[in-house]
């Protein structure tokens, strides 16, 4: 006889909203099993390797959409191993944004105020800090003094990156080879495991099932560890409590494959993508104007010439967050790097007519790449995104062995996304054209659409049944006992690298997760500490008696 | 130095060399190559590696090549013809096209609305990949090499494990004010 495998609460994916739920029911009791698509990658496997199956390819998904592709994470932990550890909060003005619906589209519940404690349990539990000058790599000087030059402010941005151990190699995109970025391996992954949670990689969740006692039976395939288009097994798991975290590309997926047993999705299942108002911008830097414009020098040599140094993005423009701008008016400006191929082939000339994304001109362009300074909108969109037909499995059809898919994102920029994108864009010719820094133009949205690395909002937290998915605690409508804790959650675009806030979401999720499962049986309770023991966030969201703060 | 020899008798790689050739133009590697161009003074997409690439498994394009080939000597001899352009029979119609016409109908194929762009757009990312990134090769052994995109970009070479550091990476001082609401954990207020 068979008998199907059970846990209490069945978490899919294994990044920020996956591993936070993970860790703190697993630390108050109950038993979590947490299913991962991607591939379990020790620091030892992390290679600076650009070979097709080195771990940069094993790490993450390009998913091509019609107007929208999407870069994320597809490993076990998530995104959290292949970002730049950026983790700013979002501005107060972001929580009061009405976005295309007329009216806010935050639950009435949360704010700033609200949320800080929240984010403050996250930078303690991530070890976020804030970065001096001494920190930031050359790109980011040469963004700061830029921005300086022509009258504007420029920030180092909050990071979780120890100091002492980076190198300043920029192959974060790839995971941290040195143990310098605070990816989730290094705090609630492991805490989660060390309380008993089972993490199993490559297992890609299809769809969910009732059972009936009122929980859910989790349908999974095994992916080849090689080549993610081919399946190798296939099972089910029954939980009580269902946590979909498996990136705003993939969780309304499964939930629309499920309708058929489910019943009807929330129409905000599927809808409301937003890509963060993502854009890019490419400059090409004169080093003779660094140096006798800016007065940068690395050495005698040498002005700039050191994109390729650094740690991603340090050095961020935030004029623009400003509550009183009209909405769709605010973005953050910040540079970054991104490596060859995936920073170089959307690039456009400057100058050239367009399209100026491969020819003679381009191949010249690449020829002064280490002139090059990248600089990254994130600005309001309208949360134009559509899911449509579903794959016949996972997220995507695969195209190659791993990394290139496409999916079923619909995504058509309104003119409220448009004209953001193109005050940003001439905001940074405005900085770095000014007496000839550099010239600047932005990268092409005609070969894979826009391009996002922050996809958000798929399925939202909100307090509309029409236009959220979830209410204000993460739960989905009309679906008890399945919670939703990743990006999708996150109602719209935040002007600033989401991970510190879909991160603070998942923490303030999870006492409602906690109550859910008690109520169907599970003993659980809330309150552990961060996941190296420190207990001053905890203070935050827990009254002196322990109850937890409304 | 240019590197490779012209392959004399596939249609199938003197096809795709030319269109790799298109994304990024490289030297000709003797004066009777007719894939590629000529129209740089240095190693392009297909020195860089293109048709290997290609040809990966891992890229799941190497089943479609053959297929790519036809379709594209298919655009070619329409576009051709539809610009009174004479062919004759023994090269590949694409390679016979100018730079300029090559240009031009790969611009026409990538664009949007074009039925088969995501094929082409594909296509020409991996030819792109072989040239900025080596996608072909390791690394830290296409930088040993002097893999030329890689060279040419100036990609620093790793230390002898095979990891990339930079000792010096910043220019150490203050060089621009913060915004002054800027809240005490770093972040905007």
């Amino acid at each position: 006889m068979n008998t199907t495998e059970k846990t209490d609460v069945l978490i899919v994916g294994s990044g920020f909203g996956g591993a936070i739920t993970a860790y703190h029911l697993a630390a108050g009791g109950a038993r979590v099993t947490v299913l991962e698509r991607g591939p379990w990658l020790e620091t030892e496997e992390l290679q600076h390797d650009f070979l097709l199956g080195s771990s940069y390819t094993r790490a993450f998904d390009f998913t091509v959409g019609d107007g929208m592709s999407v870069l994320g994470g597809n490993c076990v932990g998530g995104g959290s191993m292949v970002y730049f550890a950026a983790l700013p909060r979002a501005p107060r003005f972001v929580f009061e944004r009405k976005g295309s619906i007329g009216r806010r589209m935050w639950p009435s519940a949360i704010t700033r105020e609200a949320l800080d404690p929240w984010y403050d349990r996250v930078a303690e539990a991530m070890g976020v800090r804030t970065q001096d000058w001494s920190d930031v790599s050359y790109a980011g000087g040469l963004w700061g003094a830029a921005c300086d030059h022509s009258g504007r402010t420029a920030n180092p941005v909050p990071v979780a990156i120890d100091k002492d151990a980076c190198v300043n190699c920029n192959w974060m995109m790839a995971g941290c080879r040195f143990e310098a970025k605070k990816s989730l391996m290094f705090n609630y992954l492991p805490a989660a495991v060390s309380h008993g949670a089972r993490i199993r990689p490559l297992h890609e969740v299809q769809r969910l099932e009732r059972t009936d006692d009122g929980g859910y039976r989790v349908h999974y395939d095994v992916i080849d560890e090689d080549d993610y288009r081919v399946t190798t097994d296939s099972g089910v798991i029954e939980a009580r409590i269902v946590v979909l975290a498996a990136g705003a590309g993939a969780t309304p997926v499964i939930l629309k494959r499920s309708e058929s047993d489910l019943g009807t999705m929330p129409h905000a299942v599927g809808r409301y993508f937003s890509g963060n108002g993502e854009r890019l911008n490419t400059a090409v830097v004169n080093e003779d104007r660094v140096r006798d414009v800016l007065g940068l020098s690395r050495d005698e040599e040498r002005a700039y010439e050191a994109f390729q140094i650094g740690k991603g993005p340090c050095v961020a423009n935030w004029d623009k967050l400003d509550g009183s701008l009209p909405e769709y008016s605010r973005y953050s400006l910040e540079q970054l790097y991104f490596p060859p191929a995936l920073g170089t082939i959307l690039a456009q000339v400057p100058g050239a007519p367009a399209p100026s994304w491969f020819g003679a001109d381009k191949k010249e362009m690449l020829k002064r790449w280490k002139s090059w300074l990248i600089v990254f909108t994130m600005s309001e969109d309208d949360n134009e995104g559509v899911f449509g037909p579903l794959p016949p499995t996972g997220n995507a059809v695969r195209l190659s062995q791993q990394m290139l898919g496409r999916g079923p994102l619909t995504y058509r920029p309104t003119m409220n996304t448009l004209r953001g994108w193109e005050r940003s864009d001439a905001e940074v010719k405005e900085i770095l054209g000014k007496d000839g820094i550099a010239d600047v133009a932005p990268w092409t949205n005609d070969l894979v659409g826009a391009y996002t690395v922050h996809p958000l909002a798929s399925c939202r937290i909100g307090d509309d049944p029409h236009t959220s998915a979830l209410d204000d605690r993460h739960e989905l409508r009309g679906h008890p006992g399945v919670f939703v804790t990743d990006g999708s959650s996150v109602p719209g675009a935040l002007t600033v690298n989401p991970a510190m806030t879909i991160a603070a979401l998942a923490e303030r999720a999870v006492p409602g997760i906690v109550d859910a499962a008690r109520a169907r049986g599970v003993d659980v309770t809330y309150g552990a500490p961060a996941p190296d023991g420190a207990t001053s966030g905890r203070g935050g969201v827990l009254d002196p008696s322990g109850q937890r703060s409304s | 130095m240019p590197r490779g020899t012209p392959d004399a008798g596939s249609t199938e790689t003197r096809t795709l060399e030319a269109f790799a050739d298109t994304v990024l133009p490289g030297v000709k590697r003797t004066p009777e190559d007719t894939a590629v161009a000529g129209r740089s003074h240095d190693a392009g997409a297909v020195e860089a590696g293109a048709l290997e690439l290609l040809r990966t498994p891992a890229t799941g394009l190497a089943s479609g090549l053959a297929e790519f080939t036809e379709l594209l000597n298919g655009h070619a001899a329409r576009y051709a013809d539809q610009h009174g352009t004479a062919l004759d029979g023994g090269l590949p119609p694409f390679v016979q096209l100018s730079f300029e016409d090559r240009t031009a109908l790969v611009r026409a194929l990538t664009s949007p609305g074009h039925p088969e762009k995501e094929f082409w757009v594909m296509l020409a990312l991996f030819c792109n990949m072989a040239y900025d990134s080596a996608a072909h090769t390791s690394t830290p052994a296409a930088i040993a090499a002097g893999h030329p995109g890689l060279r040419a970009m100036g990609f620093a070479a790793p230390d002898p494990d095979g990891l990339l550091r930079f000792k010096d990476y910043s220019y150490g001082r203050p060089l621009a004010r913060l915004h002054p609401d800027t809240t005490s954990s770093g972040s905007p207020a």
